[in-house]
């Protein structure tokens, strides 16, 4: 209502600071401008790879990596490079997805648990325990099994097994906030937990949550990469990095198409391990102790 | 400019003082007991952080609550601004009864009774401009002042004696003091009738202390305000405050004007504390009273007088019957069975 009137710069000192720190983390920012690349790979699919991921070409079926197929083409005459680029679409949408819905869901019912406390705290919390004792695979592929797999529970299951740890953090960081004097302040001039939940709680989260939310992304790739080699998440003829490694799973195709196997475990691999390395920098830029 | 700050159409003007007899806040009896449990199975105990305490403050006035650390000061603050739900008692804010108000009535009783905390440092989000703090209880109330939040903020800053140009500044910017006047605009955003002062200049370099105190006087003689001020120093408190109310363990032990208070003491741990206030005209331990030992738990109180543990004139009664808060020589209310008289030395 009144906001345009206090539109305070941001930016300042603290955040300035931080992306020094980041830019300290050579690893780091080799990953950042990697998963760009990947991002934009993904993006631009099409025009890249010049093939319909989609289209079968019997006649130059499990061919080699040549002028045509950069990369070869699989078991029924796809084009690998157009697959594993429209793949990259779904692994980082659905890393993205499920993490966004776990850092949604855990700072929701983290700072509320923190705010209200007693047995809200409680109980907010054993789910959390719950949650997190549960082998959470096994819970997947037995829900996968139930609502028949598909690219949206596979988001939903992956997003409600993280939330956990963001929402340990958000109380935590809720409890430290909750007796502040500045939050005593806003509280005596009338403010209710959400006011406080949106003015002061989620901005200090922010910085520890971006670095649960990014290694959040990598494990969901991993687990969505896992799934759909078990068959339980991205359904053919759609491409993901997971169920394109479900071709490899003969002998024979691994030892003699390697390239049916190496581009999208070399793509998991990296993408995971890309993304781990940027929590890795963010952790250590926005909390300068941590940093060795 | 205070003159239209009070003065603004739309909102209820700031009444002229009442007569002295009608109290803006009464408090009766308030309780808090705070609920603590230890070992394994939970044996509770209770924490008796104020424990039957009562005073009033008339519009305009300011009341001193002093006391040592974990007497109880802040906890009463507190609760005043609803804070803290009390356990029993009852607060009664211009003749209404607010103990446990809520929803709409809570809102506008916010608006009439503010607080000002002690550390400058922990009051203020290092995240948001001072722009953004002091606006911040317009915004939380929906108030949108004619000429826009933007100016009244101003107004406010330099009300507090900062430049409004420093509107977009965040709090690191500035000093101690500086802050505290931050803190102290942003308490006047809602224009109360009484502000709770909770030690406001004890993290200050003495300095600084006085700076703010006459920031204070001031504010109070241009907005009519009432304060309800703790400290623990004494000094500040006399230059402050026109009447005093002692706390000793969550118990109330004196309440008096200032020069009942200041001059002839009638409890003696309110003797004891006046004389422990150093004088450097006065160098040396003639007039001091030792206290001996340490401030019982307020798990455990003794009985009868709680401070009879460390008086050095407790007798047998002290520990049987708990004394009232009763009219003493000196005109005070005291909750002694042998008071002290005459001036002190």
């Amino acid at each position: 209502m009144t906001s345009t009137t206090v539109a305070a710069p941001v930016g300042r000192s603290p955040a300035r600071a931080a992306v020094r720190r980041f830019r300290k983390h050579p690893a780091a920012v080799v990953s950042l401008v990697f998963i760009g690349l990947v991002v934009l790979a993904a993006i631009f699919a099409r025009p890249l790879s010049g093939h319909d991921p989609n289209a079968i070409d019997l006649l130059s079926a499990r061919s080699g990596p040549s002028g045509a197929h950069l990369l070869g083409t699989d078991s029924t005459g796809r084009d690998v490079l157009s697959r594993l680029l429209f793949a990259g679409r779904i692994s980082l949408g659905v890393g993205i997805a499920s993490a966004a819905i776990a850092v949604v869901v855990g700072t929701l019912l983290g700072s509320i648990a923190g705010l209200l406390g007693g047995w809200v705290d409680g109980l907010v919390m054993r789910l959390a325990d719950v949650f997190m004792s549960f082998p959470s695979l096994v819970v997947i592929v037995v829900v996968a099994g139930i609502l028949g797999p598909s690219v949206l529970t596979m988001v939903i299951a992956i997003g409600l097994f993280q939330w956990p740890v963001c929402g340990r953090i958000v109380r935590g960081v809720t409890l430290s906030l909750r007796e502040q004097e500045f939050v005593l302040a806003a509280r005596a001039t009338g403010a209710g937990p959400l006011w406080l939940m949106r003015k002061h709680i989620i901005p200090a989260a922010l910085p520890p949550v971006s670095v649960v939310a990014t290694l959040a992304v990598a494990q969901a790739i991993a687990l969505e990469a896992t799934l759909s080699f078990l068959g339980l998440g991205v359904q053919p003829p759609a491409a993901s990095w997971g169920n394109m490694l479900t071709d490899a799973q003969s002998l024979t195709v691994i030892r003699s198409e390697p390239w049916l196997w190496l581009s999208p475990g070399i793509a998991v691999a990296l993408t995971v391990l890309a993304v781990n390395f940027i929590g890795d920098g963010l952790r250590d830029a926005v909390d300068p102790r941590s940093a060795s | 400019m205070t003159e239209t700050l009070v003065q603004e159409p739309g909102t209820e003007p700031v009444k002229p003082s009442r007569p002295s007899g009608e109290p803006l806040l009464v408090v009766e009896d308030l309780t808090k007991h705070f609920p603590v449990r230890s070992g394994m199975f939970g044996t509770t105990g209770l924490v008796r952080a104020v424990d039957g305490v009562s005073f009033s403050v008339k519009p305009g006035e300011t009341l001193g609550l002093v006391g040592e650390s974990g007497c109880g000061k802040t906890t009463t603050g507190r609760m005043l601004v609803r804070l803290l739900e009390p356990t029993s008692g009852k607060i009664t804010f211009e003749g209404k009864d607010i103990t446990h108000s809520k929803g709409g009535g809570l809102r506008q009783l916010r608006q009439d009774m503010q607080i000002i905390f002690q550390d400058p440092y922990a009051s203020l989000n290092p995240r948001h401009t001072v722009g953004r703090i002091v606006a911040m209880p317009l915004q939380v109330n929906g108030i949108n002042p004619p000429g826009g939040v933007k100016k009244r903020v101003q107004e406010l800053l330099e009300l507090v004696g900062l430049n409004p140009e420093h509107y977009n500044r965040y709090p690191h910017e500035f000093s101690g003091g500086q802050r505290q006047r931050i803190g102290v605009a942003r308490a006047l955003a809602l224009r109360p009738k009484i502000i709770v002062a909770d030690e406001p200049v004890s993290a200050l370099d003495v300095s600084i202390q006085a700076q703010v105190i006459n920031l204070l006087r001031e504010l109070q003689r241009e907005l009519d305000l009432a304060f309800v001020f703790i400290a623990h120093d004494l000094a500040v408190v006399r230059h402050f405050c026109q009447r005093i109310a002692v706390m000793y363990l969550g118990k109330m032990v004196e309440v008096g004007d200032r020069e009942q208070i200041y001059e002839r003491p009638a409890h003696p741990y309110t003797r004891a504390l006046l004389s422990a206030v150093p004088d450097v005209t006065k160098l040396g331990a003639s007039g001091r009273i030792r206290l001996e030992g340490d401030v019982p738990t307020p798990l455990n109180p003794p009985s009868g007088c709680r401070f009879r543990t460390r008086c050095w004139k407790a007798q047998e009664k002290c520990a049987t019957e708990e004394p009232p808060l009763t009219v003493k020589p000196n005109g005070a209310l005291a909750a002694c069975h042998f008071p002290e008289e005459g001036t002190i030395k």
